[in-house]
């Protein structure tokens, strides 16, 4: 399963948010990658994505697209993490 | 041993005054310009990403990580602290206000991949968070990362 997630600059938030993605999946046992992007490319990105993770305001400049679009209030918190990506998978 | 955050930060700033957002992000840039992370105009596009994607830096509760792109703006790269004194708004319905601003500046998009694990872990951490947002001068701020960085070994 291909999961991207989402910044706008590319060097630090998506990649915040993919480490703790990471350690979520892991813990749920899901096998999946997880490739940060930033919002030039994540349009293209998603395509091949079954999800995107990203915040509200970027979940809106990205507009539709075929993956599942998931948005993550607090990077920080494995809890929303944890709870948005169960739901989703399931 | 893990990474020890407090020495990556280019500089520290505690108890600071912002009047508002852009005052704000501007002291997380001076951070780096004394630094010599980056310059001057560094700050400017870090304003002007806001400007242009809204206040999606304001990741958690509390916590604005300012950056742009990489760009010849960006000398050795580097990561600033900045504590506010009184919170500010930055326009985010979830995680206003604001009274931690993260400067970051990287040459590339592989760079600091092991600062930003070493911040992703002090972030994560509530507890340090709280000592960390009331802390009164630099140095305290150094102790709790120090500390973090000892414990994570």
């Amino acid at each position: 399963m291909k999961i991207v997630a989402v910044c706008g600059m590319g060097i630090g938030t998506s990649v915040l948010l993919k480490m703790n993605a990471e350690k979520v999946l892991a813990k749920l046992g899901i096998d999946a990658e997880v490739e940060a992007a930033d919002m030039g490319v994540a349009r293209g990105a998603a395509q091949t994505a079954e999800i995107v993770l990203t915040s509200e305001e970027l979940a809106e400049e990205l507009g539709d697209v075929p993956a599942e679009v998931i948005i993550i209030n607090n990077f920080f918190d494995l809890d929303e993490i944890t709870e948005k990506i169960t739901a989703a998978v399931e | 041993m893990a990474l020890n955050l407090a020495e990556a930060l280019s500089s520290i700033q505690t108890q600071a005054d912002a009047a508002d957002w852009r005052a704000a992000i501007r002291l997380a840039g001076d951070g780096l310009v004394a630094d010599g992370a980056t310059t001057e105009t560094y700050t400017d596009e870090m304003i002007a990403a806001v400007e242009k994607h809204g206040p999606y830096i304001v990741i958690a509760p509390g916590v604005a990580l300012a950056h742009s792109r990489p760009s010849p703006a960006v000398l050795t790269g580097g990561l600033s602290w900045v504590s506010l004194a009184t919170p500010v708004e930055f326009g985010n319905k979830n995680n206003d206000p604001v009274t931690l601003v993260i400067g970051l500046a990287a040459k590339d998009h592989d760079a600091h991949l092991q600062v930003m694990r070493a911040l992703a872990g002090v972030l994560s951490d509530s507890d340090a968070m709280q000592k960390l947002r009331v802390a009164e001068t630099p140095d305290e701020v150094r102790a709790v990362l120090g500390a973090l960085a000892g414990a994570a070994a």
